[in-house]
């Protein structure tokens, strides 16, 4: 079986991608493939990264409190363009109230500031789709 | 519906991100799709971009492909970092400094792990190049993994290589594995904006003055770039086109693809042995045998290599 590949994006404009990093080098230690695209990516570039890259797993990160719009466009976007195979979860600081619309919309799931990259770990072997 | 064949002809960016997983993972069903490609390929310029770790190649590789797509080629990219030989993860950051070209539907980047290949590549590039090739890219650019050691493979694959060095090596020309040196089409001096960049020009031209090119046949050429000041990417581009078209008029280009075809089929063989001795479980647990054999010195390694092959032939 293959590799789980995993892209790491930072949708949206705040430039704090520390929470970003120390995740992505979790799931590479835990021997996945990580790509990192870097900062201010828009819903489009994530979804076409994602495509090239035939990833596995979308993380996004966002502090800057716009997921309920920008975790939204990704999760939409994904839909139109059939990666429904694609686990996409999120992280940052979101409000518990603002976690079952975004399930809904197609986050499978959300983790808070603080969470163990373990937790994250074996939430994505776990859920992962291949 | 179109067949998988079908769809990587007429660029279809989902079609060719699954075959390239496909053939990374040594899928069966890739093998008869590539296959099929080979005779739509030879079309694409094959660029290498090797150089020190943190020189500037992504960087140079995003500036370098926007002069190409205002020129209307299209443009596939393959940057490859290490894979942890621990772990087996890896880290890929390349496109962190591919800006706007990471949706521009007329390129396709494709970030890759070296998955245990030494080298500065992956084992799929081979593919990676074919594919990319017969989806129409008219320039498909390399990206290695910084150079460290002698990380040169990267000539035997490209048509034009560029070895990209930065200001401030000191007497680093000297002591940059001569392997690297040798194998420039061109030389990028990247960061011309920092201090000392004249200087590492000028010891350039010494170095080349006394050194007669063996890999290329071509005296090298040195352009200076800054990816800060947008500098040298236009300069970077006529050179990359005038080694293209040496390499044309000269019949180089069939030099060069022969040099890559060999080092494709070999890698095939490769492949196929190491399947052939480890993918069956018969002889899995022969190779073990024999390896404890080894080590308890009843058998030599020799000889031990003979058994395995042995049993292959049968
Ligand atoms: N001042 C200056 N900095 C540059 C220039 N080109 C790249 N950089 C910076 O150098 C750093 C490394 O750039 P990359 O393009 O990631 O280098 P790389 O060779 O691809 O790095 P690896 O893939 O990690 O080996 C980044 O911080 C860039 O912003 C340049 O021309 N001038
Ligand atoms: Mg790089």
């Amino acid at each position: 079986m293959g590799k789980i590949r995993v892209l790491v994006a930072k949708p949206g404009l705040d430039g704090h991608d520390r929470g970003a990093k120390i995740v992505a080098r979790a799931l590479r230690d835990a021997g996945m493939e990580v790509i990192y695209s870097g900062l201010h990516q828009t819903a489009d570039q994530i979804i076409t990264t994602a495509i090239q890259e035939d990833v596995h797993v979308i993380g996004l990160s966002l502090l800057s409190g716009a997921h309920m719009t920008l975790f939204v466009d990704v999760a939409t976007l994904a839909k139109k363009h059939d990666l429904q195979n694609v686990l996409i979860i999120g992280g940052g600081i979101i409000p518990e109230d603002d976690i079952p619309a975004l399930k809904k919309a197609g986050i499978s799931a959300v983790f808070g500031p603080g969470t163990p990259v373990e937790k994250i770990v074996e939430y994505i072997e776990t859920y992962v789709k291949r | 519906m179109k067949t998988v064949e079908q769809q990587i002809l007429a660029g279809d960016q989902q079609a060719i991100a699954r075959l390239i997983t496909a053939v990374e993972n040594n899928s069966p069903v890739a093998i008869d799709v590539m296959r099929s490609l080979h005779r739509h390929t030879g079309h694409a310029h094959i660029i290498g971009v090797t150089g020190v770790m943190g020189g500037g190649k992504s960087s140079l590789i995003y500036k370098l492909s926007s002069v190409m797509r205002k020129k209307g080629l299209k443009i596939g990219i393959i940057a490859i970092d290490p894979t942890s030989p621990f772990t087996g993860g890896a880290l890929l950051g390349d496109r962190i400094r591919m800006g706007e070209l990471s949706d521009d539907p007329d390129v396709f980047i494709r970030s890759m792990g070296t998955r245990g290949m030494l080298g500065g590549l992956s084992g799929a590039v081979y593919d990676v190049i074919e594919i990319l090739d017969a989806a129409g890219k008219d320039v498909i650019l390399i990206e290695t993994v910084g150079v460290g050691q002698a990380e040169v493979d990267i000539v035997k694959v490209a048509d034009t290589t560029i070895v990209l060095l930065v200001p401030g090596l000191g007497d680093s020309i000297q002591t940059i594995k001569a392997g690297l040196m040798e194998i420039a089409d061109i030389f990028v001096v990247n960061k011309a904006d920092k201090p000392g960049a004249d200087q590492t020009v000028a010891e350039l031209e010494s170095f080349l003055d006394v050194y007669a090119p063996t890999v290329s046949q071509r005296k090298p050429v040195i352009v200076s770039t800054s990816v800060k000041e947008n500098m040298g990417f236009e300069d970077l581009h006529e050179q990359i086109q005038l080694h293209y078209m040496f390499l044309q008029k000269n019949e180089k280009v069939v030099e060069k693809r022969k040099i890559r075809y060999e080092v494709v089929l070999v890698e095939i063989i490769r492949k196929r042995l190491m399947g052939l001795i480890y993918d069956q479980k018969r002889l899995t647990q022969t190779v073990d045998q024999l390896v404890s054999d080894v080590v308890q010195r009843k058998l030599d390694p020799y000889t031990a290599a003979d058994t395995i092959f042995s049993s292959l032939i049968k």
